[in-house]
């Protein structure tokens, strides 16, 4: 019996110590322009002191999936070490003629396009991969669209953990009630990517929601 | 309006059509037909209207298909799609009731799906219980 016991102790103790050094593959998924790619920085920023990529005013600016391995984030005394996995944004459709409103060359929508597109299947296909996701939603758009609703919906589906942020809460049509209606399941985090409000509130999620994985 | 085959009713209205489609006629079907049935209606220039929904894994699948030909298809730019249920409130009790009725018909007949191609639909503005569909024309 005393054998079991110590047996079980030292089981306990080393699969902690191996669970926690275990690279968690964290998603950032969410439509075109909402804000992943400057959350994703902001996370790169404060705990590595790179960036993951460029963002632009432009939709599609990610058109590749994009990673930062061995990001440690620390909070609060706790650290865990996450692969940051910063994905395309997913739409239903394309048109190069969105991009022209930019003052962007034809040709040069044309292939941004037809990156966008495949940019948009390879998120998809990088879904089934993550260990936990942040779904990042435009705080001052509607919620209701059904990339969000499919998105989510796929994780719950694949029992991948979902974090909802609302992003871009320093604008004045900002809602974040309505995206909490919308999504009452989940727990609906406000922020600011681009000034960093709220980013406490943000770890104390993720770390939270580590523990499903 | 004019019934054309089983199950299926078409609208005609200025070039394109509007196909309801009942839960009954993709019930039996595995994913890959599903979605070689719902994009031929898309292709056509059809407005699709499913009883029911698809499973969230055929929802990114069609997705992705309907990204995979955009630019090999002239003049496709893709899709619009939402979902409305009227089942979307309710307390445990409700739910478990719902979950039962799915699984008696084997699908959530109380959630319509539309689907339409973008060259159609503009845009489908949603709220939790009314879809505004603008179109392109």
């Amino acid at each position: 019996m005393p054998v079991r016991i110590f047996k079980n102790f030292f089981t306990r103790i080393f699969s902690n110590i191996f669970r926690n050094k275990k690279e968690v593959k964290l998603g950032f998924y969410g439509p075109p322009n909402v804000g992943k790619t400057s959350l994703a920085n902001r996370l790169c920023k404060d705990f590595t002191g790179e960036e993951i990529g460029s963002v632009s005013k432009i939709p599609h600016e990610t058109r590749n999936v994009q990673f930062k391995e061995k990001v440690e984030i620390e909070y609060k005394g706790k650290k865990m070490t996450f692969k940051l996995v910063d994905t395309p944004g997913i739409a239903t459709k394309i048109d190069y003629e969105d991009f022209l409103k930019y003052k962007m060359k034809k040709n040069d929508a044309k292939s941004r396009a037809k990156e966008a597109t495949q940019g948009i299947i390879e998120s998809i296909k990088w879904l089934d991969d993550m260990d936990m996701v942040v779904v990042v939603l435009d705080a001052t758009e509607n919620p209701y669209n059904q990339v969000n609703i499919t998105i989510i919906g796929n994780l719950v589906a694949r029992k991948i953990p979902v974090l909802v942020v609302a992003n871009k809460i320093d604008l004045k049509k900002a809602d974040l009630k309505k995206i909490e209606a919308a999504f009452p399941e989940y727990e609906v985090i406000g922020i600011s990517a681009r000034y960093g409000e709220n980013l406490e509130e943000f770890y104390e999620s993720l770390f939270k929601l580590s523990k499903k994985v | 309006m004019k019934n054309s085959k089983r199950g299926k009713k078409e609208l005609k209205l200025k070039g394109f059509a509007i196909q309801f489609l009942p839960y009954s006629e993709i019930k039996e079907l595995n994913s890959d037909k599903r979605m070689k049935k719902i994009l031929d209606i898309l292709l056509g220039n059809n407005l699709l209207i499913l009883q029911g929904r698809l499973r969230p894994d055929e929802e990114t699948r069609l997705i992705g298909d309907a990204m995979a030909m955009v630019g090999h298809v002239k003049g496709f730019k893709g899709i619009e799609l939402a979902t409305v249920s009227g089942n979307s409130n309710g307390g445990m009790f409700n739910k478990m009731k719902m979950n039962i009725a799915k699984a008696l018909s084997g699908g959530d007949l109380g959630t319509i799906t539309i689907i339409g191609p973008a060259t159609i639909v503009k845009e489908i503005k949603k709220n939790p219980k009314k879809i505004e569909l603008l179109l392109d024309r």
